[in-house]
């Protein structure tokens, strides 16, 4: 594993990118637990301060400090997104294998479920979710729900290979090996699926991430849970373009960025080292 | 490399030529570091409306070759030498920009992979794999596109049924002959098929090679052939080229081949068709085909040929032109055969700034 | 009398075809019987058109399809009434497959010994690894190779003559009475191809397994056979003894097909010979009633 990573590193020129921006964030997000202040205490220091030394990222209309906002602000969203992440994973993984290895009417029932997630439009839902929950949309809620709605199209994904994984022959020698079903689907077909899991797993971090900027930004998020989202919103709140605060947009701006991109090119470059194809042509006659 | 003409491309006979051709598969990822020399100097020609038939046995490199010509590399195979020129282009088709090479691989190829009837998505009805593939190309209505797809389908005694079907429920000559109507049915200039028979039940192979015939013959259409079925190549390819552990040992009109093989290895699989009505003991080739990783040297057959001399096992015979359009690589076969360099090759560094 | 090793009686297969409008059904095996008697073990061959249901015969004998109508006994036994996974193990004890795609066969990501060892573990007494490497080693004994050469190999690094060879050597393992071979030549090339069907041949006499082998192949068929049946369209056409039928064949299908046998002669001349127009005719032809009343058992 180490060895894998190892090499990663050195032949991925993506990877190792990847790799570093996302320590940069992590470092940031893990630094909130030092702050010295509370997240959401405000008019604790002067207001409006350009970045300096004493204030590297300057200082917003509220009396905070915007890097110690930002080092909170990182950790929540990007705790946002593995949770909503995890768990849709959890879902689309448990559906997809189940409706492609046993198919027949469950796979009819599961995939027209399915295909009704895939159709609602998500972003009015989650909308109107928070006028009728208002103060009952906490942060966990809300990805509690997106997960709910993000499984859908990896589930299909996920279906279709396990039934192509299905008709391929190995499965039936698998079979008539003696091997249970639990045994050939985790052993023999988790190989080929995993892969999609993991490269997936980034890219709905990336969405869950996006959905909830949006959302935060527009007010229809639970706004005392420092996100970035939140962060713009205030900014926005507080007109701080016109005031020529801009600091107070670039920084979660910027970071939000870095974390797309850093997570993007983790996808790609972990789902060339874990797709099954190229993993194939790594394994020489060693 | 010295015979690559320079005419190629400009309206001589030929609609494809390799010189020289080296295609491997070379992994030096993560540590590990190996070659496998899968298509090791290969030179040949197909001319214009000819069926050119490969044979050879198992792993000896028949689709790595076909690959190669057909612009379908991705690592680890790697063209380490050569050249491939095509009559539809001008110059060496791997001297042209990535997206040209697949922009004319999907405008003027067609190839049907090995296999491909294993690889028919299985979550797609026919039709619409039908209409993935070739909407778009052909230019039609779709009720004409539709009834265009139902006549060529019919061609291959295939119900029109089955477009609503998904691959897993049809058998599996069923499958490939999709495969094939896949690949027939933009009425391409030059097929590249590979082994798409093998699933085949006799009579129905036999209806499918008239049609591959007879297409061929109305749009004229060039063809590759891949099988290493002896008899279908008697019974549809012009000239064959039969090859062994990545390299071509003997090349011909079929006619010639069959009655006067004179490579050794050609006389073997000759020889050895089963034919019905005999129920003699019969053996495979002895010994085990070479690794490709670490080919013997000299002539790669030596190690399983009964006329294998002193000379085979150190040198690497020519491919030379012994009888008309008739080439061999054999020493035994006539003194005129010399060798030439064996293995790697020659300037590898050349090579590669070549390319 | 003991019970015959197989015995299909007037089995069929219906599948339903097209989308959810315009469903129509249809026979992919009509009323199929015969009868392979256990005393001799035989090779037992199965030929037919494209798409005449002998890959769905062979998935019913195998337990992995039911049929529609009629029954099949595998010594004496109704296959219908295995159930649970005791039954189903002691059934693949004695009922094995072989597949058509060698490379096809094994997981590309893994390593094929496994499949030996999980068969050897699942289906024989042995239970430490060096009695499971025996078992398998045995098996492989059969089929010419040994577990030296195929030890942590994955399938890529075997050739397509090897990786067959281990397929028939792990379907030996369970130590069955019948192999079951759907198409098991027609991706390797002649000289492949009779080394496997020359296996056969000792397997049957050796070990004395029964196999059914599927194939396109008529010279193989006629070269290893001892009986054959001939399908076309779900139903079987003709069936005798191997020579007989191919020296001889009777029903106008069985001669179509032996006359459309490619030949390489006369050396090759690159063009197909006999017209088609003709094979079409026989094939458009109703079933000659004669042949219809056949399929009681053989
Ligand atoms: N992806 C790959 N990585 C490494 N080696 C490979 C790969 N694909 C093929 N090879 C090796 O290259 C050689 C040639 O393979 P190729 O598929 O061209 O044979 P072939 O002549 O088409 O055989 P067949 O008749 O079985 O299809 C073989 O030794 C094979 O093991
Ligand atoms: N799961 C399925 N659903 C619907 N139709 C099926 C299914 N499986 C097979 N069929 C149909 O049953 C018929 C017989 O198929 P089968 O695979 O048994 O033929 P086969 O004799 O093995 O042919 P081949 O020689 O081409 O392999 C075909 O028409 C096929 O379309
Ligand atoms: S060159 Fe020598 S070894 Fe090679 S085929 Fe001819 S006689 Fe045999
Ligand atoms: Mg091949
Ligand atoms: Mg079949």
């Amino acid at each position: 594993m180490i060895a894998v990573l190892r090499d990663l590193f050195r032949y991925n020129g993506e990877f190792a990118i990847g790799c570093v921006i996302m320590a940069i964030i992590l470092g940031i997000a893990a630094a909130s637990f030092f702050s010295p202040y509370e997240p959401i205490d405000s008019y604790l220091v002067a207001l409006d301060a350009p970045p300096s030394l004493e204030y590297v990222f300057g200082t917003n209309s509220r009396g905070q400090d915007i890097f110690w906002q930002l080092t909170f602000a990182i950790r929540n969203t990007l705790a946002f997104g593995f949770i909503v992440a995890l768990i849709s994973r959890i879902l689309s993984l448990v559906i997809g294998l189940i409706s492609g290895y046993v198919g027949g009417i469950v796979d009819r029932i599961l995939m027209s479920i399915n295909d009704t997630f895939i159709v609602i439009p998500l972003f009015p839902l989650l909308v109107l979710l928070y006028f009728v929950l208002r103060d009952d949309m906490t942060w966990f809620v809300l990805a509690l729900v997106m997960a709910g709605l993000g499984w859908a199209y990896d589930a299909r994904l996920i279906r279709s290979v396990m039934i192509s994984l299905r008709t391929r022959e190995f499965t039936n020698t698998s079979v008539f090996s003696g091997m249970s079903m639990p045994r050939i689907v985790t052993q023999e077909h988790l190989p080929y699926v995993l892969p999609i899991v993991f490269s997936t797993f980034m890219n709905n971090m990336n969405w869950s991430i996006g959905l909830e900027v949006t959302l935060a930004v527009l007010g229809f998020t639970d706004v005392d849970t420092p996100t970035i989202g939140g962060m713009i919103f205030w900014a926005n709140q507080h007109s701080a373009m016109v005031s020529g605060v801009w600091w107070w947009y670039f920084f979660p701006t910027l970071f939000v960025t870095l974390t797309f991109i850093g997570l993007f090119l983790l996808a790609i470059s972990m789902n060339e080292y874990i797709d099954p194809r190229s993993r194939l042509d790594r394994m020489g006659n060693s | 490399m010295t015979q690559i003409s320079a005419s190629a491309g400009h309206g001589n006979a030929h609609v494809l030529e390799t010189s020289d051709l080296r295609a491997y598969y070379r992994m030096k990822y993560f540590g590990i570091d190996r070659e496998v020399r899968a298509v090791d100097g290969i030179s040949m020609h197909v001319r214009k409306h000819e069926i050119y038939g490969i044979a050879g046995e198992s792993s000896c490199g028949k689709t790595t070759f076909i690959k190669a010509i057909a612009a379908a590399i991705r690592p680890p195979l790697e063209i380490v030498g050569g050249q491939v020129n095509y009559s539809f282009i001008d110059d060496d088709l791997y001297a042209l920009s990535p997206a040209r090479r697949t922009a004319i691989r999907w405008q003027h190829l067609s190839y049907i992979l090995q296999g491909s009837m294993n690889v028919l998505n299985p979550v797609r009805r026919i039709h619409k794999t039908f209409e993935d593939f070739a909407f778009r190309h052909m230019h039609l209505p779709r009720a004409e596109f539709d009834q265009e797809v139902r006549r060529h389908l019919e061609r291959l005694r295939l119900p029109a049924e089955i477009l609503r079907s998904y691959p897993h429920e049809l058998s599996g000559g069923m499958r490939q002959r999709v495969c094939i109507a896949l690949a027939t049915l933009c009425k391409p200039e030059f097929i590249i098929a590979d082994e798409p028979t093998t699933a085949l039940d006799v009579v129905v192979q036999k209806d499918v090679l008239a049609m591959i015939r007879e297409t061929q013959h109305e749009f004229g259409s060039s063809m590759i052939f891949v099988t290493h079925d002896l008899t279908v190549h008697a019974n549809i390819a012009d000239r064959l080229g039969i090859m062994y552990a990545g390299r071509l040992v003997e090349e011909g009109r079929t006619a010639d081949v069959f009655a006067n093989p004179l490579h050794p290895y050609t006389a073997h699989l000759i020889a050895s068709l089963p034919t019905i009505g005999d129920r003699h003991t019969r053996d495979g080739l002895h010994g085990t085909p070479p690794n490709l990783a670490d080919p013997p040297k000299g002539c790669r057959f030596h190690p399983r040929c009964p006329l294998a001399m002193e000379i085979c096992r150190h040198e690497n015979p020519a491919l030379t032109t012994l009888a008309e359009d008739h080439r061999v690589a054999c020493f035994a076969a006539s003194s005129d055969v010399l060798p030439i360099a064996d293995g790697k090759p020659n300037q590898p560094e050349a090579l590669e700034v070549e390319r | 009398m003991t019970a015959p090793l197989l015995h299909l009686d007037g089995v069929s297969r219906l599948y339903k075809r097209g989308g959810l409008l315009g469903r129509q059904e249809f026979r992919a095996v009509d009323n199929v019987s015969f009868r392979l008697e256990g005393d001799e073990p035989q090779i037992f061959t199965i030929i037919g058109e494209s798409g005449s249901g002998k890959t769905t015969l062979a998935r019913m004998i195998l337990n992995m399809v039911r049929p529609s109508a009629g029954t099949i006994f595998f010594k004496g036994r109704d296959l219908a009434s295995i159930r649970g996974t005791g039954a189903r193990r002691r059934f693949m004890k004695e009922v094995q497959p072989i597949f058509q795609n060698p490379f096809e066969a094994f997981n590309p990501l893994k390593r094929v010994d496994r499949y030996l060892f999980m068969t050897a573990k699942n289906f024989t007494e042995a239970r430490s690894p060096a009695q499971v490497e025996a078992v398998a080693d045995k098996a492989l004994n059969n089929v010419g190779l040994t577990i030296a050469e195929v030890r942590g190999r994955f399938p890529h690094e075997l050739s397509g003559g090897q990786l067959q060879r281990v397929a028939i050597a792990r379907a030996l393992i369970p130590g069955p009475s019948m192999l079951i071979a759907d198409e098991p030549v027609s991706m390797v090339d002649a000289s492949l191809r009779m080394s496997i069907v020359n296996l056969f041949r000792a397997l049957r006499d050796d070990l004395k397994v029964s196999i059914i082998y599927i194939t396109h192949d008529l010279a193989t068929a006629y070269y290893v056979s001892d009986r054959i049946v001939i399908m076309r369209k779900g139903e079987i056409v003709e069936s005798g003894a191997a020579r007989l039928v191919l020296d001889n064949p009777q029903h106008p299908y069985s001669q179509l097909l032996k006359s459309a046998i490619l030949s390489p002669d006369p050396n090759g001349r690159g063009v197909l010979t006999g017209d088609s127009a003709a094979s079409q005719q026989a094939r458009a032809s109703p079933h000659p009633a004669a042949l219809e009343t056949e399929p009681q058992s053989y």
